[in-house]
């Protein structure tokens, strides 16, 4: 909403306080103001010049020259291109030394041999916006009317030195949609009166109810609908001071009756629309659903079809309008218009949003009905815009007004403590300045004792409860003075839960082990959704998406990692390991919520460790991602539950990609990206895990239990097996264990060999064997005691033969 | 004779010992005086000869002078030894400012470190961190929070919806709605929510379909606009430096009443205006208010009883405030030059 500064005078006293100290008010008591605008600012020399004569420039088919008297001693000579530049006309002149928006300045000139002193303007030379230049003058100079004074401040007179607040307005503050609207704030406010206009009713002895009559079929959309009847009115230009009242506030001029209904929406807030009675094809207004697919030609010339979900005006036969929205063509208002009908109705707001979303058409009319007119000005509204119309388009305004009422209009009677007040606010306000808050904004007071009984007027439509009058009383009190406190109350414990303890202890350790965090989109494309995905199951996809691109939930993070993994490729940043952890969707029944499952994904390649001074390097391999997400397991206590199983996976390397099990289930993966899909996305060698933190955190784990430390020395036994070549080194380890029993503490592998010098097949794997009892030193008989059956052991289970 | 003859060796000894450059030498000066068959040694051998008076005088001189001897041997030991080391070291002298073995080390993602950053803030004043599901009913994210199906604030076009009934969360509210009910109408509710919201916007430099949330809520008795105000005054002064001021304006959200937009001090111009508080002296970071009398009796509390404050924060325009970044899609591009910034403890 724009409010014109000086506009705004004619309803609320603002002596004394200029527009920024008044926008900032407002804005501290509840409507933010997102600026304060004068057009006129840094601009000058503008008069008024009356063309005295034109002819066409001897040496230029499009310009005039021209002789302006611009209230000096003697006209001057302008060059013009306009094409409507004409003699007698009164127009805009940026004098020689004038400054026009860009700070464009203008200077004497010579154009095609012929001296030019300034410039006729046209309105967007001056600054308007060619969106709110009337029609008449869009493609050439502005004219003012002829009784416009020679010499006088042109920007003053298109009012351009007044001072526009625009108004940033929440969805409850329809309210303030309205110039009396926004009086009324101001006035509460400031602690200053209200005036409303005076509308001085001259009717004809003719009835307006003779001319045409009026049906609702659908009371709840429309419970009251006024027509006025203004006859032999004559279609022109509205008054100059009207025309830049409208442009201050966004709207474009168009005549005189189009402009005062126009003019009386941003006073009241109340939206009207006025017919052609020749063109309105019918003595009746019929309000109702409109019948399916039922068609309608609208003021902008498109054609529209309806549903019974919108509401019409029609003539008994066919739409006239969409109701609140836009009218239709055929009973537009045009120039050789001479009776109108003038619509003041009240239309509900859901009907009027539906079909001003349905048809894309969002007007000042439709967004002021969405939010809520006042009921109570819908009939003053109509009157004033009739007498408006008699005033500046001629006509005679008949008797009354064709309508139906059906309305019941019950303002909010709402009772409320002055303790309540201070309660919610933690304040200490006083019943005289809590009584003093709601009579400056004009609401029925009643105090009894202490508590107050409030009537909110109609105006205030998002006033109906305690909360509501709580925020009055807060906003106008001020938050300034509210003070600053603490909660006090029962003391909570503030802790993570379990699994975010959990979350944030595998964070720690995945950036301790050198990856970064990254953070991703949930929302991906229908073949990325369920690549790389843990389960194969259903991914869901959006009713409406924005694009392709981003229309289906993940079932995986892998690839969204893998697309980082490029776009850093892309920017030779060669190097580089990732973590995410964040949701992924599973499908379930379509009236359900899906399945949501956090899972942690990571994604490494290039160089590991470079030392390169030093001539150290080493690119990351399965085993260095292993590595990292066994330090994982370590940190979440689940390394004796982990195992991991050679896998086949889609878009995975086939022969080093492991399924990582946690107590028999699978809740990973980890391996190398499959080399043909490294090649589709033009990224390097890529090894990518991705596990369900879900599974990991809630995992049992045991509690930590203190071990003796060994005063005993152990004993180390080294042996070197032999073994197919498919044998998985992780299996030997587990029959080396099992058989070990309890003297057996460790076991590693310190080497392994596959060279030719092993027999075709074949291949060796050295472990290292730690043997100790906490209670004694073990003797060399215990050792080969347990040593012979771990041998035994894996000769008969896994066909190892210790090499020679 | 004797004497004369012990002093002599012993002069020529300590002689040769300082002579001595290397300790193969001094080993050989060691034999040669020391040594069984030294002179020293020999001399002693002919103390047969000597009186019973002279024999002990002679024999503690020998002694004094073996002693001696070896005393010097082993100084100059200790000192070539120390010179020899101190060489060997001399040869491996390196460049210590040539740079460390690097050891690899990740971080958070900024908007990560954010979040952790006012949960634990809350944590300490005795909050919970509350979260739930991304894709939400239609029910917890807009009916329960006071937003009918008819309300204008709903429309389609600004939501991610998969059914009629089922929609990505556009907001983290839901959780509130969810952990009231949990709560089962009693207090003290005390919870913090950040998590992934959702809406249908292009990205630009200022909109991401994908953002996230963090949200507070406190329901007790007796709770108020002024303990909303000291709350975030805390947050502010803790997340954005101890000089900051926060403001409050009226606003207007569906789920409170009254609702507050609050704004901290610009830190750039300190409040004297400047571009990147539009000269206001003002920056907007959160909305906040009392929790509106429906939401509770919807979640089972009796606003009669009870009521609450909420607040709630847009994590990027937090992140983007206090590290100054310029685009929002900084964060979601992971640009690793980018999240590399974020690497270190800041005071």
């Amino acid at each position: 909403m724009f409010v014109s500064y000086k506009w705004l005078q004619d309803y609320v006293d603002l002596s004394g306080i200029n527009a920024t100290e008044l926008a900032d008010k407002i804005t501290k008591s509840g409507i933010e103001v997102e600026g304060v605008e004068k057009k006129s600012e840094g601009l000058k020399g503008v008069v008024i010049g009356h063309v005295i004569e034109r002819e066409q420039h001897p040496n230029a088919d499009k310009l005039n020259k021209c002789q302006v008297d611009i209230g000096a001693e003697n006209p001057v000579q302008i060059i013009c291109g306009a094409p409507n530049v004409d003699k007698g006309q009164k127009v805009a002149v940026a004098t020689v030394g004038a400054v026009l928006p860009g700070n464009f300045k203008i200077k004497k000139a010579k154009l095609r041999g012929e001296e030019s002193h300034g410039m006729i303007c046209s309105l967007q030379e001056l600054g308007f916006e060619s969106k709110l230049v009337s029609k008449d003058y869009a493609t050439g100079i502005f004219v003012f009317p002829n009784d416009a004074e020679v010499g006088k401040d042109a920007l003053e007179e298109l009012g351009l030195s007044d001072e526009v607040l625009e108004l940033g307005l929440t969805p409850n503050r329809s309210d303030a949609l309205s110039m009396i609207g926004v009086a009324y704030e101001v006035g509460a406010i400031l602690g200053r009166d209200v005036k409303w206009p005076a509308i001085e009713k001259a009717e004809a002895a003719e009835k307006a109810s003779d001319y045409i009559s009026v049906k609702v079929e659908a009371k709840e959309d429309n419970p009251i609908y006024t027509a006025k009847i203004i006859k032999d009115v004559k279609v022109g230009p509205s008054p100059l001071w009207m025309q830049t009242r409208l442009m201050s506030a966004g709207i474009r001029p168009h005549n005189n009756v189009v402009d005062i209904t126009n003019y009386i929406l941003l006073e009241y807030g109340q939206p009207l629309h006025a017919f052609d009675y020749d063109r309105f094809g019918s003595k009746e207004i019929v309000i109702r659903r409109a019948k399916d697919a039922e068609k309608i030609v609208t003021l902008d010339e498109t054609e529209r079809t309806l549903t019974p979900d919108h509401l019409v005006i029609t003539n008994g036969i066919e739409p006239v309008a969409i109701a609140g929205v836009m009218g239709g063509a055929d009973s537009e208002v045009k120039n050789d218009t001479t009776n109108i009908i003038l619509e003041s109705a009240y239309f509900a707001g859901t009907v009027v949003r539906k079909a001003s979303k349905d048809h894309g058409l969002r007007s000042e009319a439709s967004a002021r009905f969405e939010k809520g007119v006042d009921p109570a000005r819908v009939r003053e509204a109509g009157e004033r815009a009739a007498q408006l119309i008699a005033q500046y388009a001629g006509g005679t305004v008949l008797q009354g007004a064709a309508e139906v009422d059906e309305l019941t209009m019950e303002p909010a009677v709402i009772s409320i403590t002055v303790e309540k007040i201070n309660t919610l606010l933690g304040t200490d306000m006083t019943v005289t300045e809590v009584e003093s808050i709601f009579k400056r904004l004009q609401f029925g007071v009643e105090l009894d004792n202490e508590t107050f009984t409030i009537t909110v007027p109609t105006r205030r439509g998002d006033i109906t409860i305690e909360a509501d009058l709580v925020e009055e009383a807060a906003r106008l009190y001020g938050y300034d003075n509210i003070p600053t406190t603490l909660p006090i109350g029962s003391a909570t414990p503030g802790q993570l839960t379990d699994y975010q303890m959990k979350r944030r202890k595998a964070r720690r350790t995945l950036e301790g082990a050198g990856l970064y965090q990254a953070v991703t989109y949930s929302l991906t494309s229908e073949e990325k959704a369920s690549q790389f995905a843990l389960e194969a199951r259903e991914s869901i996809r959006l009713a409406m998406p924005i694009s392709e691109e981003r229309s289906q939930l993940r079932l995986s993070i892998v690839p969204q990692l893998l697309e980082v993994v490029k776009y850093n490729n892309a920017r030779q940043i060669d190097s580089l390991a990732l973590y995410e952890i964040g949701s992924v969707f599973f499908k379930r029944d379509e009236q359900e919520l899906p399945e949501e499952k956090e899972h942690v994904a990571g994604a490494m390649t290039g160089l590991w460790e470079s030392h390169l001074w030093q001539g150290e390097k080493k690119s990351v391999d399965f085993f260095v991602a292993k590595g990292v997400i066994e330090a994982l397991f370590d940190t979440l206590g689940l390394n004796d539950q982990i195992n991991y199983r050679q896998a086949q996976i889609n878009d995975m390397h086939p022969g080093r990609t492991a399924e990582v099990l946690l107590n028999g289930e699978v809740i990973g993966f980890i391996g190398q990206v499959h080399p043909t899909v490294q090649k589709d996305l033009d990224i390097k060698e890529t090894y990518i895990f991705e596990l369900s933190l879900k599974a990991l955190a809630e995992a049992e784990v045991a509690p930590i239990a203190y071990q003796t430390i060994p005063r005993y020395p152990s004993t180390t036994r080294d042996i070197a097996l032999v073994v197919d070549q498919a044998t998985k080194a992780g299996d030997i380890q587990d029959i080396i264990e099992e058989a070990g029993g309890k003297l057996l503490k460790e076991v590693s592998i310190f080497d392994l060999y596959e060279g030719e010098r092993m027999e075709e097949g074949k291949k060796s794997i050295a472990y290292s064997l730690k043997y100790f009892d906490p209670e004694r030193t073990l003797t060399d008989e215990d050792i080969t005691k347990a040593h012979e059956k771990v041998l035994e052991a894996v000769k008969e289970k896994a066909g190892a033969e210790l090499r020679g | 004779m004797m004497q004369e003859r012990l002093l002599e060796l012993q002069e020529e000894a300590l002689q040769k010992v300082t002579a001595a450059s290397e300790l193969k030498e001094l080993n050989e000066v060691r034999v040669a005086y020391l040594g069984k068959k030294g002179p020293i040694t020999e001399v002693l051998r002919g103390m047969g000869k000597l009186s019973a008076e002279e024999r002990p005088k002679i024999g503690a001189l020998a002694n004094d002078v073996r002693e001696a001897i070896a005393s010097k041997i082993e100084e100059k030991q200790k000192a070539l030894e120390t010179a020899a080391v101190n060489a060997k070291l001399a040869t491996e002298t390196i460049d210590v400012t040539l740079p460390g073995r690097p050891v690899n080390k990740g971080n958070l993602h900024p908007l990560t470190r954010v979040v952790e950053e006012i949960e634990d803030l809350f944590i300490g004043m005795g909050y919970t961190v509350a979260e739930g599901p991304e894709v939400e009913s239609d029910y917890y994210n807009f009916e329960a929070l006071n937003l009918p199906k008819s309300h204008p604030a709903r429309d389609m076009q600004d939501s991610f919806y998969i059914t009629d009934e089922i929609l990505m969360r556009t907001h983290t509210s839901p959780v509130q709605a969810r952990t009231m009910k949990k709560h089962k109408g009693q207090g003290p509710v005390k919870i913090i929510c950040p998590g992934k919201v959702y809406r249908r916007d292009n990205d630009d430099a200022t909109h991401s379909h994908q953002f996230q949330q963090i949200e507070g809520l406190v329901i007790d008795e007796n709770i108020s606009m002024s303990d909303l105000k000291g709350t975030l005054d805390v947050f502010a002064k803790k997340v954005f430096g101890q000089d900051r001021e926060i403001r409050l304006r009226p606003s207007f959200f569906p789920f409170t009443e009254p609702s507050v937009e609050v704004d901290i001090s610009c830190k750039i111009c300190g409040g004297k205006g400047c571009s990147v508080c539009k000269q206001t002296g003002w920056i907007e970071v959160l909305g906040a208010g009392i929790v509106h009398p429906n939401v509770l009796e919807m979640a089972g509390f009796d606003s009669k009883k009870y009521s609450g404050f909420a607040f709630g924060m847009g994590v990027e325009r937090i992140a983007m405030l206090k590290y100054g970044v310029d685009d929002i899609r900084h964060f979601y591009t992971n640009d690793v030059r980018f999240l590399k910034q974020f690497n270190h403890h800041e005071a």
